[in-house]
Parts: structure tokens; C-alpha cells; sequence
């Protein structure tokens, strides 16, 4: 039976974001997306769900929680606001919540990076989509030398930031430079996110730059840069690198700091998201990745029967 | 109506924000002293200080600060005797708590700029501004990209945020005449009492003065220029040089001309690392629709990588880029320079 050996998972917000993780989650060898909870009966994303063989239910995560089955684990992909309210239901209930909005309740988790150190976790955070994309490289720079500082630019395509992102813009800025610190390893992390209203849309790109010592071993910090872009790009296909790691020495402009730029782009699967929101494919494709950790320990601990 | 009894319209000037990117924001706690003393003195009623990129724009991509923007904040505040002091803030890059401080340090007037079609990342940030007190502005940035119609309802969105006055800013030099004014007429027709529009121009077409004149007629109330130019690309609409023309148009800026004349020369000038010139890289970004902070980005990478200046301005006009993205001027360097070496 196909229960035995996958766990089962809800999607809880039926939004763009809650629709292209059901079709990643559709694939996965580990996760059986059971359930779509949205608050709108008319929500196409419920829908699309209901016609995939999902229970979809517009009646809130009450409902959810109120039936006899229940969930190994939740994907929250509603709002912080909202996922504050809810993760203490899920908590009380011993459901494992992985967290795509910007709460940043649990510890923060990039898969490339940390995947497997917050398997005990009630709740983990995915951070921010910039986070997703510019922390990996942070921890890779430093990783083989010193980073005093280190600073993000994402730029998105207008059209795939929500009116959530919008409307609390300053949640992405803090969230993503506290995950630059604690996951990425720089001791100090500043992130700046730019809206593009481009047509046709751009690609999701991203630039890192980190603060290296003078004498930093430049060889090294390329070849550390290279392998995790690949690392990351085995779970975010559309993650590649758009030059080779640009290396300065340090000039009044830079804060008299030597550093790394690195320029990053990210394409969408094109799941059910156009393929330029990148930033929202990482997002979906890390929460799957996660997930999948989970689903591993709770498949391994089930009882055979 | 006029802005007041006694002003027909209110002048910001910004030589200590916008001229911040043309100093490579390395302005002092002296530089501040003395230009806000001569601005001051001269009438000038708004004097605006920040980093460049407003506040928190100390930073790889754009340039650390030499001195922290708020202690200049505090020196300004301190030196002003009439005018006002205002600071700039892009949502995505400053934060909340950067109002705050700059409003504890004594700024009055508070200044938050998006793309033009992205000002509803901005409601958060009114909201603050006015729950602290504050007077609001808002930017429109790189009005020329956009027509009358879209920059109206951004301009809705900012004001039913809480924004006093919203800006049409022409970040890239690139609005012509008629182009500035009917931009104006959209907003003031859309917005009526519920705030006031103004004008933010740059030289990089030469029309700094003109365009603001044309706004002025369409019904703009504030006005923004930076004295001796001082300011991104080719620079601002020059604070002394408009100041002369309003005064034979009988408009009131309560701006002492020969005072502001003076303070150009004697004071601005001296702490300017040069002028800001119409040159082939500034006309270059008024013709491409370029925004104006890219100019010392673009000169340093092309120094860097060996390639043409104007060359990554008008690959950025291409890529359709909007304020913030320095970073990308990199990238484009890099991708000239392999092109070279294929070649």
C-alpha cells in the first residue's frame, strides 16, 4: 500500500504558491499530498486539487484538524500572519509543519545547507525565497574563509510578489538577513529585494556579495561557490550561476573590504508557476525537499502492520 | 492655490541625498555643516539628507557611507535654523526602524520612493511616517517609463496610504516638456485635495529647469533640485539656476536668488569632486531611459573590465532595470568584456 511507504502531507493555503507545491508534491516518492485547505470555495487552487484526487476543503484548518485522519505533516503556505495563529494547532497535535510563509517560527532550514539538522522540529522555516537562493552561496564562501559581511540583492519579476511580500516588505529584509547570519554563517547579513516590472517578466537573479580577508584563498572560495550551485541545483533545476564568482580588492567604496560577487539567476520548473518566478520555485522545490526529509523519519518509525 | 500664504510652491533641495551618489556618498559631518548653513540661509525651506540610495543604502551594492547617514541626519538638524530637514527611504532596502531613528534624530519630513509601478510595497512605511508625526512624500521613480494614466493610480495607492504629496520623478533624465506636464496633470487631476503633486528632474536631457517650470504650470506644489546640480547622472535641476527663473516668473520659492547664487559657488561647489556635466555617459542615460545612480557604477566597472561606459548604460536601458539593481552592472561588464575576448 502506497501509505505504508509515504507520508501523508497537507497544503494549507490554496494560492499560487499552495498549487505548484501539490504538483512537486505530486511527484514525490516519500509524500502523498492528502489534502488542499484554502478559505474559498471559489479558489481555482482548491480545484485543481480536487480534480488531482485531493481532499480539497475551503473551510480552514480547523476543519482539517477536526477529522479523524489527520496529516503527518502540513505545508503552510498562507500568510505569517495567519501561520502564527495555526502552528500551535499543528504543534499540540505532533503534525510537523514546514513553513513557506515569513513567520519564521521554527529554526530556518536550506536544504543545501542544513537539511538534516531539524528532523526533531515541530515547525521549520524556509525563510524567504532570497533566502533560499543566496544563503547557500553565503555558507559556501564561508565555509573555506572568514565572512564578516555579507549582503544579498534578489531582484523579482513584479508580477510573481504577492500581495503578502507587498504589503510587508520589511518581514523579507529581516528574515533574510538574520538567515544570512545564523545559516549562512556571515557575522553580520544585509538583504535588499528589488521589484522588476519588466515585460516580458525577468528571470529571478540574485547577486551575493561577501566580505572576504585580502589574503582569502580566491581558488578555493570559486571552487566552494561552484560545487554548491550544483548542490543546489540537484532539488532547484533552474539554479545556475550567470558569470563566474567576480573577485575585488578593496577600494574606499567597498568599506575597505575584499570581496566576492557572485551572480546567481533562477528559472521556474514551470510546475504550475511560470518559469519566471523563480523565487517562488525554490521556494516549493525546497519545502518538497524538506519534506521529503521528514516523510523519511516518519515512514522509518511507523509501525509495520 | 498656492502652497501657502506666502509660497507658491515649496523647493526641496537635495545636494545632500542625490548629491550623495555623485560623492560616492562620502559626505562629512562638515560637508553637511556648511551646505545646510549656506541652504539655509538662502531660504531654502527643505533640505534633504541621506545616502544616496536613502536610508540603509550604506552597502556593497551602492556604496558604504563614509559617515553614518544618521549622524549627518543629526548634524543637519542641528545646523538648520528655518528649514526643514527630510530623509529618502526605499521600501526593500530601508526598513521600519530606519524611520524611527531618523525621525528621533530630529528629521521632519519623510520621503519613501518605489519603482512607479510598485508603490503599494510602500503602505507600511506611510503609515509609520504618519503615526510619528511625520510629513510624507512620496516617489514615483523612473516616471518616464509609464504614462499619465499608470502613475495616477500609483500615485492613489500612495496617497490613500498616507502620503502628503507624491512626486513624479524623472530618475533618468529622459521626460520632454509636455511629457513632464501632462504626467503632473494625471496625478493632480486624480488626486485633487487629497495631496499635493510635485517634481523631481535631472539634467541628462538638459530640460532640469524647463521640465519643473512645465509642472509648476500643470499644478505641481513642490519642487525638487539640487544647487550647482549636485546630484545623480548629469545632476538635479540646479536650485539656484530655477530659483532665478521662477523669481522673473513671479513664482514664490521664498528663495533668496543671489543668496542661493552665492551659495552654489562659494560653498557647493568647493565640496563637489567635480561638476555634474551633460557628457557623452549622462546624455546617454537621458536617451536610454537610464537611471541616473547608475553613472558612477557604470564609469567604475567599465574601468574595472576594460569595456564602454556607455555601452552597459544602454545594456541596462535594454534590460529595462530599475533603481537598485547597481549589481547587475557588474554582470553586464563581465558579459561585454567575454563578448571582447570571443571576438
Amino acid at each position: 500500500m502506497e501509505t505504508v511507504t509515504k507520508a501523508t502531507a497537507a497544503i494549507v493555503g490554496s494560492g499560487n504558491i499552495g498549487t505548484d507545491l501539490m504538483y512537486k508534491l505530486l511527484r514525490s516518492d516519500l509524500i502523498e499530498p492528502r489534502w488542499m485547505i484554502g478559505v474559498d470555495p471559489d479558489s481555482p487552487g482548491l480545484k485543481r486539487a480536487d480534480a488531482h484526487g485531493l481532499i480539497a476543503s475551503a473551510e480552514g484548518v480547523d476543519w482539517l484538524l477536526a477529522q479523524d485522519e489527520r496529516p503527518d505533516l502540513v505545508f503552510e503556505a498562507t500568510s505569517a500572519y495567519i501561520h502564527k495563529e495555526n502552528a500551535p494547532k499543528y504543534a499540540a497535535l505532533g503534525i510537523k509543519a514546514v513553513d513557506l510563509t515569513p513567520a519564521a517560527l521554527g529554526p530556518a532550514v536550506v536544504p543545501a545547507v542544513n537539511l538534516g539538522a531539524h528532523l526533531d522540529a515541530p515547525n521549520v522555516s524556509l525563510i524567504t525565497c532570497g533566502g533560499q537562493a543566496t544563503i547557500p552561496i553565503v555558507y559556501a564562501v564561508s565555509r573555506v574563509t572568514e565572512v564578516a559581511y555579507a549582503e544579498i540583492v534578489a531582484s523579482v519579476a513584479s508580477p510573481s510578489a504577492g500581495p503578502g511580500t507587498r504589503a510587508n516588505i520589511d518581514e523579507f529584509t529581516k528574515t533574510t538577513s538574520r538567515g544570512i547570519e545564523t545559516i549562512g554563517g556571515a557575522a553580520r547579513g544585509k538583504a535588499i529585494i528589488i521589484l522588476n516590472p519588466a515585460e516580458p517578466p525577468m528571470l529571478m537573479q540574485d547577486t551575493v556579495f561577501c566580505a572576504i580577508p585580502v589574503d582569502a584563498d580566491r581558488d578555493a572560495v570559486a571552487t566552494s561557490i561552484t560545487d554548491m550551485v550544483a548542490t543546489v541545483a540537484a532539488y532547484v533545476p533552474g539554479y545556475r550561476l550567470r558569470a563566474e564568482p567576480q573577485f575585488d580588492d578593496p577600494t574606499p567604496v567597498s568599506g575597505g573590504l575584499a570581496r566576492v560577487a557572485v551572480f546567481l539567476e533562477v528559472e521556474g520548473a514551470g510546475d504550475f508557476l511560470p518559469p519566471y518566478s523563480g523565487n517562488l520555485d525554490i521556494m516549493t522545490a525546497a519545502a518538497t525537499k524538506v519534506g521529503e526529509g521528514f516523510a523519511q523519519r516518519v515512514v522509518s518509525e511507523r509501525v509495520p502492520s | 492655490m498656492p502652497y501657502s500664504a506666502d509660497l507658491d510652491i515649496r523647493v526641496t533641495d537635495s545636494s545632500l541625498r542625490d548629491g550623495s551618489h555623485a560623492k560616492q556618498h562620502q559626505f562629512t559631518v562638515e560637508h553637511v555643516r556648511s551646505i545646510v548653513g549656506a541652504l539655509d540661509d538662502a531660504g531654502v525651506p527643505v533640505i534633504e539628507v541621506t545616502h544616496g540610495d536613502g536610508l540603509g543604502g550604506s552597502s556593497f551594492n551602492y556604496g558604504f557611507s563614509h559617515t553614518p547617514e544618521q549622524e549627518l541626519i543629526k548634524t543637519a538638524v542641528k545646523t538648520a535654523k528655518g528649514a526643514k530637514i527630510a530623509f529618502l527611504m526605499l521600501p526593500g532596502l530601508g526598513v521600519q526602524d530606519d524611520i524611527r531613528e531618523a525621525a528621533g534624530n530630529g528629521a521632519s519630513v519623510c520621503r519613501i520612493a518605489t519603482h512607479c509601478t510598485e508603490a503599494d510595497i510602500s503602505v507600511q512605511h506611510f503609515g509609520l511616517a504618519r503615526d510619528l508625526g511625520l510629513e510624507t512624500v512620496g516617489f514615483l521613480m523612473m516616471a518616464h517609463s509609464q504614462p499619465p494614466e499608470v502613475l495616477a493610480k500609483q500615485a492613489r495607492i500612495m496617497a490613500d496610504a498616507g502620503c502628503q504629496c507624491v512626486y513624479v520623478v524623472d530618475s533618468a533624465g529622459a521626460l520632454i516638456m509636455e511629457q513632464t506636464s501632462d504626467r503632473i496633470s494625471a496625478l493632480v487631476a486624480e488626486l485633487g485635495a487629497d495631496a499635493q503633486v510635485g517634481f523631481h528632474g535631472h539634467e541628462n536631457l538638459g530640460l532640469g529647469v524647463a521640465n519643473s517650470v512645465l509642472a509648476v504650470r500643470a499644478g505641481a506644489l513642490q519642487i525638487d533640485g539640487s544647487t550647482r546640480r549636485f546630484g545623480a547622472g548629469a545632476g538635479n535641476t540646479p536650485v539656484e539656476a530655477f530659483a532665478a527663473v521662477a523669481e522673473k516668473l513671479g513664482i514664490r520659492t521664498g528663495i533668496d536668488t543671489l543668496k542661493i547664487i552665492d551659495a552654489a559657488e562659494d560653498v557647493v561647489r568647493p565640496i563637489m569632486d567635480g561638476e555634474c556635466l551633460l557628457d557623452r555617459l549622462t546624455l546617454t542615460m537621458g536617451y536610454a531611459g537610464v537611471y541616473s545612480s547608475f553613472l558612477k557604477h557604470a564609469d567604475r566597472q567599465a574601468g574595472k573590465y576594460g569595456v564602454s561606459g556607455a555601452e552597459i548604460l544602454v545594456e541596462a536601458g535594454r534590460r529595462k532595470l530599475v533603481g537598485g539593481q547597481e549589481d547587475q552592472l557588474i554582470e553586464i561588464a563581465v558579459a561585454l568584456a567575454g563578448k571582447r575576448e570571443e571576438a
